[in-house]
């Protein structure tokens, strides 16, 4: 068999079989039972809660628990502008970076507050070692904390009871980080450090190459930044190559380890909810769902990049390796066009090779991923807003048989379903309405101002933000928004994106669309915790079927191409059909 | 809000110093047991120190040339070209290195090209080609050093790497390594 295919086919095989006993794990940590790691991080999470005045007994109903999240994320978002801002004369800058300007600034604090990652800068030149671990790194570490706190909460108002009572947001968010990250991260970071990736404060290298070149290299601790970039689904590169770069990502055998990382989490929080609500089958019915999307977007775009480009084949020269522009030789085609997928529909947005390189339809099936964004999903966001559509399809279903639409024992009303709707639709509207202001202006190639200036100081014209011309061009306009909206972080990187147009408008859509999609299925969730549970009677609508499945899928391709099709028809489409 | 701000700014500072402190620490103090403790695989030649994992530009006919770089080979930064599959300047400069290659590879066919030597990789670091893009070069490389084509293709062949554990992704040859020992015969 060919080994690039069975090096992509045992990437997915091994993280379903670590998420399994991750996700029990998991469940575990949630329910407050004993695990093993309670002998190691137990007095350590003791300590932090009594310096912090903060009482672990203490249980929250579902609006203090947003309280708590949002309170914190606010001085999260300040301390990270405090390192972009200050990072010239902060220690730990041994290559002497000058400061974010404040645009720029704002949108990389915002992104890596948000879990998206979306860098409008380049890690050598724009981020200094205090920053990358103090700022940055730290944000990798708490923002999937608050993702997976958030499903926390949710698994827990999913339980058979009434209550408002729905844990403590501290508890479930610290032992996020230290219970199942960090250990994790640990591993991970080891591995890499062994296949060459460098863990060093020293700064850049200088050296002569064979040919007489002076050059310099690049360095920093890069490999525990790696290790939560994937775990925690950030995505955020140490190097502006991202996972491309020899030296973040070295070898077959760490791309594989990345890779398996990125997809863990997001698979084992849908087994977690299985362990925990002691309703396994249930969790199978949506990791299948899921697992159908993920396959029909991957199968087609790894044959799509092994086929290679046909302008390329015009010009008579052989692509045995498939299409190879902005990809790297130690993954090759199959794994790098696993890897783009994969980073798209969960919400990490690292790379391996180049988005913007790959053919019409691969870039569509990335853009599908991110529009859909809960095959799988980042981590506890996912499972966010996989819950969302979940609900539409309870209400949808409820209508099909005539009842009153209930899930796992609760009814769903009016305003559970328009909470549902406002999550559900925003996602659509955000990256539509950025993406015709973005054309507009393109079209008529507006003079920007302020909102971009050159190198020079001088005020250039809409078009400059474009990398590639016609349908292509359109394509990175549309990339950028669903990527910010989805809280992706990947990109068409030809877009010059790095100005305040850019900065402003994708920062404010990434707070807009963290924040939005966590307060509504919290919200749904503890709005029916509150109410009377009802047993499971012959009418009830059973979720754990294959055809409660099929009705989800069905929900998320409908709104799905009922919202995007227009805008994928006029980017990926038209350049496939004119190639 | 105001009643969790305090409990909230506590717990920040404790994880910073704890997972931007006590986590890196850590992973520096593994680093130290590792090659070259951290700093990157290097390879040195005649007191010269390369790093192993970074593409060097190589132009002259005596070497076996990396992939096309989109940042010039500047390991102080890295990125691929983002040019679209459709660009018709994209596709122009493909052509044009297609061209060069024929022009020093005399002998080679054009189908036989493989594209991985005319595509820019992602990194613009890549130090690895594959090796029928290596085995193209062998004629070049020998008549430039006047020495027989059987034993710049040995080199290549001792050089090359298989699939991880011979059954996981491609194979590959790292320029670097091939250079190096190509130098190390002519001594």
């Amino acid at each position: 068999m060919n080994t690039e295919l069975l090096g992509v086919i045992v990437m997915f095989l091994g993280t379903l079989l670590l998420a399994l006993p991750l996700g029990k794990y998991i469940a575990k940590v949630y329910a407050g039972e004993h695990v093993w790691t309670d002998l190691i991080f137990g007095p350590v999470e003791k300590m932090f809660f009594k310096v912090s005045h903060i009482d672990v007994r203490r249980e929250m109903t579902w609006q203090q628990h947003l309280v708590a999240m949002l309170t914190i994320n606010l001085i999260w978002f300040l301390w990270a502008m405090f390192c972009l801002v200050n990072q010239n004369w902060l220690p730990l800058n041994p290559d002497h970076i000058a400061a974010q300007t404040p645009d720029q600034a704002f949108n990389t604090a915002i992104s890596f507050l948000v879990n998206c990652n979306l860098q409008h800068y380049s890690g050598e030149s724009g981020a200094s070692y205090f920053t990358q671990v103090y700022g940055l790194m730290f944000l990798q570490f708490v923002s999937a904390g608050t993702g997976m706190a958030a499903a926390a909460v949710v698994f827990n108002a999913l339980r058979e009871r009434t209550t408002d009572k729905l844990g403590n947001f501290y508890n479930y968010f610290l032992k996020s980080c230290t219970r199942i990250l960090l250990p994790i991260c640990i591993v991970i970071a080891t591995v890499h450090i062994f296949e060459g990736t460098p863990m060093t404060f020293k700064g850049m290298d200088t050296m002569v190459t064979m040919q007489g070149d002076t050059v310099h290299v690049s360095r920093g601790p890069v490999a525990p930044f790696v290790a939560i970039k994937h775990l925690g689904t950030n995505g955020g590169g140490f190097f502006g190559a991202n996972s491309a770069h020899p030296l973040e990502n070295p070898s077959y055998l760490t791309n594989m380890v990345q890779m398996i990382a990125q997809v863990l989490i997001p698979f084992a929080m849908v087994f977690a909810m299985g362990f925990y609500l002691r309703r396994k089958k249930l969790a199978w019915v949506i990791w299948s769902v899921m697992t159908i999307g993920f396959l029909a977007l991957v199968i087609p775009t790894i044959n799509a990049e092994v086929h290679g480009n046909p302008e390329i084949s015009k010009m008579g020269i052989s692509q045995p390796l498939g299409n190879m522009e902005g990809k790297e030789v130690r993954f090759g085609a199959r794994a790098s066009a696993y890897w783009s997928i994969a980073t798209t529909v969960i919400s990490t947005g690292s790379v391996n090779s180049m988005h913007d390189s790959f053919m019409p339809l691969s870039g569509m099936n990335m853009l599908l991923g991110m529009m859909v964004n809960s095959f799988y999903g980042g981590v506890g966001v996912g499972f966010l807003n996989f819950y969302v559509y979940l609900i539409l399809a309870v209400f949808i279903g409820g209508l099909m048989v005539g009842r009153t639409p209930e899930f796992l024992g609760k009814k769903v009303e009016a305003k559970e379903m328009k909470i549902a709707m406002i999550v559900a639709l925003l996602h659509p509207f955000l990256i539509l309405a950025g993406t015709a202001i973005a054309s507009h202006l393109a079209a008529h190639d507006t003079p920007m101002g302020w909102w971009m200036m050159g190198a020079d100081g001088k005020p250039l014209h809409a078009t400059a933000w474009l990398n590639n011309p016609r349908y292509h061009g359109f394509s990175e306009m549309l990339y950028e928004y669903t990527s910010a909206s989805a809280n992706n972080g990947s990109g068409f990187e030809g877009l010059g994106d790095n100005n305040p147009f850019w900065n402003i408008s994708t920062g404010i859509i990434l707070i807009l669309s963290r924040f939005v999609p966590i307060i509504g299925p919290v919200a749904i969730a503890g709005l029916l915790a509150g109410k009377k549970y009802i047993p499971e009677s012959a009418g009830t609508l059973k979720p754990d079927t294959a055809t409660f499945g099929l009705l989800i899928l069905a929900v998320k391709i409908i709104i799905a191409a009922l919202a995007f099709f227009p805008a994928l028809a006029l980017g990926p489409i038209a350049e496939w059909l004119s190639l | 809000m105001r009643k969790e701000f305090l409990p909230s700014l506590l717990l920040t500072v404790l994880c910073i110093l704890f997972f931007s402190g006590f986590y890196p620490l850590l992973m520096w103090g593994v680093a130290q047991l590792a090659p070259n403790k951290g700093e990157g695989f290097v390879v040195s030649q005649n007191d010269k120190v390369y790093y192993k994992n970074i593409a060097q530009n190589f132009t002259g006919d005596k070497y076996f040339w990396p992939r096309p770089s989109a940042v010039a080979y500047n390991a102080a930064g890295s990125g691929g070209s983002n040019k679209g599959p459709s660009n018709p300047d994209y596709l122009a400069s493909v052509e044009a290195r297609i061209d060069t290659f024929l022009v020093h590879n005399q002998g080679v066919k054009r189908s036989e090209i493989s594209s991985d030597m005319v595509t820019a990789s992602g990194s613009g670091l890549d130090p690895d080609i594959s090796v029928a893009s290596a085995m193209l070069q062998v004629q070049r490389v020998a008549h430039a050093r006047q020495i027989s084509a059987e034993d710049v293709k040995q080199i290549v062949n001792k050089v090359k790497q298989g699939p991880l554990l011979s059954i996981f992704g491609p194979g590959k040859v790292n320029v670097l390594e091939l250079n190096i020992k190509l130098d190390q015969i002519k001594q």
